[in-house]
């Protein structure tokens, strides 16, 4: 059987334009094999949201350079759910002071790579973090 | 030279280079990526017959064609570059209070910063704003916030540079409206609009609408300060941000000097002479942690234009042939770890600027991987420059590296790579066509992740974040600059009561005449200034441009 792809939705929430971090990841992450759909710039969360659920994604990533991932974030997070997409694996990058961090990692974030980050260890955070959850739903079916 | 003296001189040095060639075979070399940060292979050291130039033709001394050696006969002895710190964040207030601040502190020209809703032409209250209103700048959305910003600076005498780009235009009559409610005449504002579309759409991401009514507005821009606002700089055209978003130097230089290029030939079509707004064009370059290559990038931009200009679009007025530009240090060289290290980092990029015979230079501040810059770290990032102007003593001679074989060689190297860039796009369709394929936006996205590969092998070694790593937790705790939330209502109910106050016939109408010069082909800027005094604010003439040229949209690259 051949093994199942991870599917990856690479976001840009509000109006910041820095894409470069964004699709570096999204290459990275095909390059390891996933399936990444990028969205481009200026998305709404809505828009992410409806994104995610037409592509059936597994994973959201969100990159955020301009300060306003404290209001998107969990506006992002708040579409997902209300689209029943509860259990796609939410996570995300870029300037994040640590302690926002902290904060959005307890509110749905699985979670959030800061600079200097390596794109490897993402790709390898995801694939992990998948493998485990789809195990676990084996166990349980 | 007589000839005998020459070919005497090259046996002896050739006899020299041969034993030095075998020693080198012979030597241990410690392990590593010889080549400059983008990628470009050096050798262990350059010599004569590395380099093939000519003085006068390819060097010249200062102040003479082709400019490499700088545009001022006395360079820095005649006046110091502007040290230009870039600083916006919050509402008009809080950054006019910044900017006394800079100013109180030796800095000798503004830098404004705006907020993303600004620079993508929406105001502090559209929806597509929340959250984001004061956060990477300031949010001014109509004249009353620009007298806000500029209240108390007078206007006659500091020269400001603002880095916004799809309304530009829109903001430059803010600016001028403004000045002429301080009683200061157009014609003595001093300063720049970053006003460069074409690498919004390449890089930089923070644009209105499509290219072509774009580029329209911009020959607008330029047309009308010809004459009315002379001592403007009608566009800043940048590389800093195709460098940032991860080009080479070499593709800096490449889609920044072929974005002028672009810009000049609009111009012409428009059928202006260009020597009347060929002076009036400035540039920005980034400066990154490569000190040499940045050096020659800077000199080998000013040989190119100055070439071009003369000879391609025959320009004859010299100051149309020289590149005058401003320069900030890498945000994308600094590092969230160990970030007191990114003030080293700064001071050797700000050194290749000077160096590199900058007109002005910003220096960024050690915390900007994290949040917005303290005071504390911004004033660190100006005493940089102090230091290098007032300590160092090497402001006293221009293009002091001028002449070194591996300064020359590589001044020729890059020189070499952005013509050959040049054959490329023209055989793209040009510039305009080259970006909306996507091909500039491939090339330096290609070059991101060539960069990120070697830093993750290691064989780009980045100190704190690769090697002489420390543990995260025993890093100092770093003060943050936070935007308070307040910033957002303050500026709703500022915009609520204005829009009350103001005369809404007039806003009408004014929008109406903006309407009819986007189909008319009317003069736009003298329409936004027009507006701008009614007070219509920024998202109500960017809403007509929006109705009447349509939206931009991204070519998909990935």
């Amino acid at each position: 059987m051949p093994e199942r792809k991870i599917r990856v939705l690479i976001a840009k929430p509000g109006l910041d334009g820095h894409d470069r971090g964004a699709k570096t990841v999204a290459t990275v992450l095909r390059d390891h094999g996933m399936e990444v759909i990028y969205t481009g710039l200026h998305q709404t969360p809505s828009q992410i949201a409806e994104a995610a659920a037409q592509e059936d994604v597994d994973v959201v990533g969100l990159s955020i350079l301009s300060g306003a991932h404290m209001s998107l974030f969990p506006r992002v997070r708040a579409e997902l759910a209300e689209r029943g997409l509860k259990h796609v694996l939410l996570t995300g990058g870029g300037i994040i002071p640590r302690e926002d961090m902290e904060a959005l990692e307890g509110d749905g974030f699985a979670k959030l790579f800061g600079p200097g980050t390596k794109t490897d260890d993402i790709a390898q955070w995801i694939q992990e973090t998948m493998r485990a959850r789809w195990t676990e739903e084996e166990v349980e079916a | 030279m007589s000839e005998t003296r020459v070919a005497n001189h090259s046996k002896t040095v050739a006899d020299g280079r041969r034993l030095w060639e075998e020693a080198l075979r012979e030597a241990r070399l410690r392990e590593g990526n010889f080549t400059t940060i983008s990628g470009a292979p050096v050798k262990p050291a350059y010599g004569p017959g590395d380099v093939d130039v000519d003085y006068e033709a390819d060097l010249g001394w200062p102040g003479q064609f082709p400019y490499t050696r700088g545009v001022h006969p006395s360079m820095y002895r005649g006046r110091l570059w502007t040290m230009r710190q870039f600083a916006g964040f919050g509402t008009s207030a809080q950054t006019n209070e910044r900017f006394k601040f800079l100013l109180d502190h030796g800095q000798t020209g503004l830098s404004v910063a705006f907020d993303f809703p600004t620079l993508m032409g929406h105001d502090s209250d559209a929806e597509l704003s929340l959250g984001e209103v004061g956060q990477v700048g300031v949010a001014v959305s109509s004249l009353a916030d620009m007298e806000t910003l500029m209240d108390g600076i007078p206007m006659d005498r500091v020269s400001t540079s603002m880095t916004i780009n799809g309304p530009a235009p829109i903001m430059l009559a803010f600016y001028i409206a403004c000045g002429e409610n301080q009683g200061v005449d157009p014609k003595l504002l001093r300063g720049t609009v970053q006003n460069d579309i074409l690498k919004e759409y390449q890089a930089q991401h923070a644009w209105l609408v499509p290219a072509e009514p774009a580029l329209r507005m911009i020959t607008d821009v330029m047309s009308y300060c010809a004459d009315r606002v002379p001592q403007w700089n009608t566009i800043s055209i940048s590389g800093y941000h195709i460098r940032e978003a991860g080009s080479t130097a070499a593709q800096e230089l490449a889609f920044t000097l072929a974005n002028g290029f672009e810009y000049v030939k609009r111009g012409l079509a428009a059928g202006m002479d260009v020597d009347t707004f060929a002076p009036r064009l400035s540039f920005f370059f980034d400066s990154h942690l490569d000190f040499f290559e940045e050096i020659c990038k800077f000199r080998a931009a000013r040989r190119i234009w100055a070439r071009h200009l003369r000879d391609e679009f025959g320009a004859e007025d010299p100051r149309s042939w020289m590149i005058r530009f401003h320069t900030q240090t890498a945000g994308v060289s600094l590092t969230a770890q160990q970030p007191e290290n990114n003030i080293v980092r700064t001071t050797l990029e700000a050194l290749a600027g000077v160096l590199g015979g900058t007109q002005s230079l910003h220096t960024n501040s050690m915390d900007e991987t994290l949040s917005l810059p303290t005071e504390k770290a911004v004033k660190i990032a100006l005493r940089t420059q102090q230091i290098i102007a007032e300590e160092s003593e090497v402001a006293h001679v221009a293009d002091p590296l001028g002449g070194s074989y591996f300064i020359e060689a590589q001044t020729k190297r890059l020189e070499d790579e952005a013509e050959n860039y040049f054959q490329e796009i023209e055989k793209r369709g040009g510039m305009v066509a080259c970006t909306e394929a996507g091909y500039v936006q491939r090339e330096i996205h290609r070059a991101a992740v060539a960069y990120q590969r070697a830093l993750e092998t290691g064989t780009k070694r980045v100190v704190g974040v690769n090697c002489y790593t420390e543990d995260l937790d025993a890093e100092p705790e770093i003060d943050l600059h936070r935007i308070d939330p307040a910033v957002e209502r303050e500026q709703h109910d500022r915009l609520e009561a204005l829009r009350k106050r103001r005369d809404s016939d007039k806003v009408r109408s004014e929008l109406d005449d903006v309407r009819e010069a986007c189909r008319s082909g009317g003069n736009l800027l003298e329409r936004f200034v027009s507006a701008a005094h009614a007070y219509c604010t920024l998202g109500e003439i960017a809403g007509v441009l929006r109705e009447e040229f349509g939206e931009y949209h991204e070519p998909k690259i990935l």
